[in-house]
């Protein structure tokens, strides 16, 4: 059974513009990239897959679960897809602290988690991810690499039956970068989650050495 | 005790716009159409039409003989020639003070905080409360401490519909004009004080709120 399997079709405009995104791919594999420059369709195809932007038509399933389809007239809310987005420059909540953060998705009412939150799952995330000295400091205050690990314990929290990432290495310095991708290969490795990446950078591609797949011009390349 | 009222109907007012403002400047920063811009501009006739006009119209509305007139009347409510209808007035003058700068606010939350908690399972009522509203709640504080400042000097709409009623409908605004034209030059200096002092005080409270308010949300 593939872990991800996805054809969609969207036709964008804006003003005199249009840009046709019509993406196809399956993969049986746990670590999957999505290799293209940029303007390619490649954050609009994570967008379709997390349930952020609505295709025209086709469909998206993940380890068999189907999240969209036009023809059977699915179309799962992003809440309801249990699919984690790590957004490329985070999209922390800079009104909250990093624990709040943290524990931002395990509660789904009117209100945020309180500063202290005593959340047996957002302390193990927090020791995880080595973030125990700035639990209570906000996004703002802390360093890139640390704002990363902020975002993955935030998306690993509610555990995510697929883990997106739209370009994860992009807004760290060169020096982080390296080290960066190997935590979260070791990470991926240990929790055994499906990740599909979207990169531009070749280098990426080399270190993840996943099923990589190519996307050109909203569609996708042979080579 | 005019400045009693006086607060008291300033304090309503804000209220009110807090709701009421609030709700359609986060419908409008939200509403794709191309009719946004013309209900922006309805919306906003407030600033600058004579608070005379508005007067009217809120008599024309909401009178015993108005158009919801007998629906305000089923409902128990009296706007003419009473506090209620001074809030109305001070409601309506100081109602785009309040959606401006919430609007405005809202539309400066980056659009990719909420789908990043609509990825983490929010629904969309939660998705404004904990991370909407208190992203905006600078600007809308601001644009509230404006409108009760000029809730508390509202002279013109208030005198068309509650007019002018010592002790029931009687404003510190209304009172001023009421002593000036009967000679009572000390009783008008009096209350021109009170309000200059309490209209300094909440511009005061304004500019000690709002930078507390950044270190909050900027650490």
């Amino acid at each position: 059974m593939s872990v991800v399997d996805v054809a969609i079709r969207k036709l964008l405009r804006a003003d005199d513009r249009h840009f046709e995104l019509d993406v196809a791919f399956a993969s049986t594999q746990r670590r999957i990239v999505l290799f293209g420059p940029s303007g390619a369709g490649k954050s609009l195809t994570l967008r379709a897959m997390a349930g952020l932007l609505t295709p025209d038509a086709g469909h998206v399933r993940v380890d068999g679960r189907t999240l969209f389809d036009d023809a059977a007239g699915v179309d799962l809310p992003a809440r309801e897809r249990g699919v984690a987005y790590l957004f490329q420059d985070y999209a922390l909540f800079p009104h909250l602290t990093v624990a709040q953060n943290v524990a931002f998705g395990l509660h789904r009412g009117w209100l945020n988690a309180p500063r202290h939150t005593k959340d047996e799952r957002v302390r193990h995330w927090i020791e995880a991810l080595e973030l125990g000295g700035v639990a209570a400091s906000y996004p703002a205050r802390i360093s890139g690499g640390q704002r990363q690990r902020v975002a993955l314990a935030r998306a690993l929290v509610s555990s995510p039956r697929l883990l997106l990432l739209d370009e994860p290495f992009a807004a760290l310095d060169p020096a982080l970068r390296g080290r960066m991708r190997s935590e979260l290969l070791a990470l991926q490795s240990r929790l055994d989650l499906p990740m599909l990446v979207i990169t531009h950078d070749p280098a990426d591609v080399e270190a993840l050495d996943g099923h990589t797949i190519e996307i050109r011009d909203g569609r996708v390349g042979h080579d | 005790m005019p400045l009693a009222l006086t607060l008291k109907v300033a304090l309503w007012a804000t209220a009110i716009n807090l709701v009421l403002g609030v709700a359609v400047a986060f419908g409008l920063a939200r509403w794709r159409s191309p009719a946004r811009e013309v209900v922006d501009s309805v919306l906003t006739l407030p600033l600058v039409l004579p608070p005379t006009v508005l007067g009217y119209y809120l008599l024309v509305l909401f009178g015993r003989r108005g158009v919801f007139g007998e629906w305000l009347d089923r409902l128990g409510i009296e706007l003419v020639f009473t506090w209620q209808g001074a809030v109305a007035a001070s409601t309506l003058v100081a109602f785009p003070l309040v959606q401006k700068a919430a609007r405005a606010a809202f539309e400066a939350v980056d659009p990719q905080l909420e789908d990043a908690a609509r990825v983490l399972g929010l629904r969309e009522a939660s998705v404004f409360f904990r991370v909407c509203l208190p992203l905006a709640a600078r600007g809308i504080t601001a644009g509230a401490l404006l409108a009760f400042a000029r809730a508390l000097g509202e002279f013109g709409a208030t005198l068309m519909i509650a007019g002018n009623l010592p002790g029931r409908t009687q404003t510190l605004s209304v009172a001023i004009y009421a002593a000036v034209q009967a000679g009572d030059d000390r009783t008008a200096g009096v209350m021109v004080a009170v309000i200059s002092v309490t209209c300094v005080a909440a511009l005061l409270l304004a500019g000690w709120l709002a930078p507390g308010h950044l270190r909050r949300v900027r650490p």
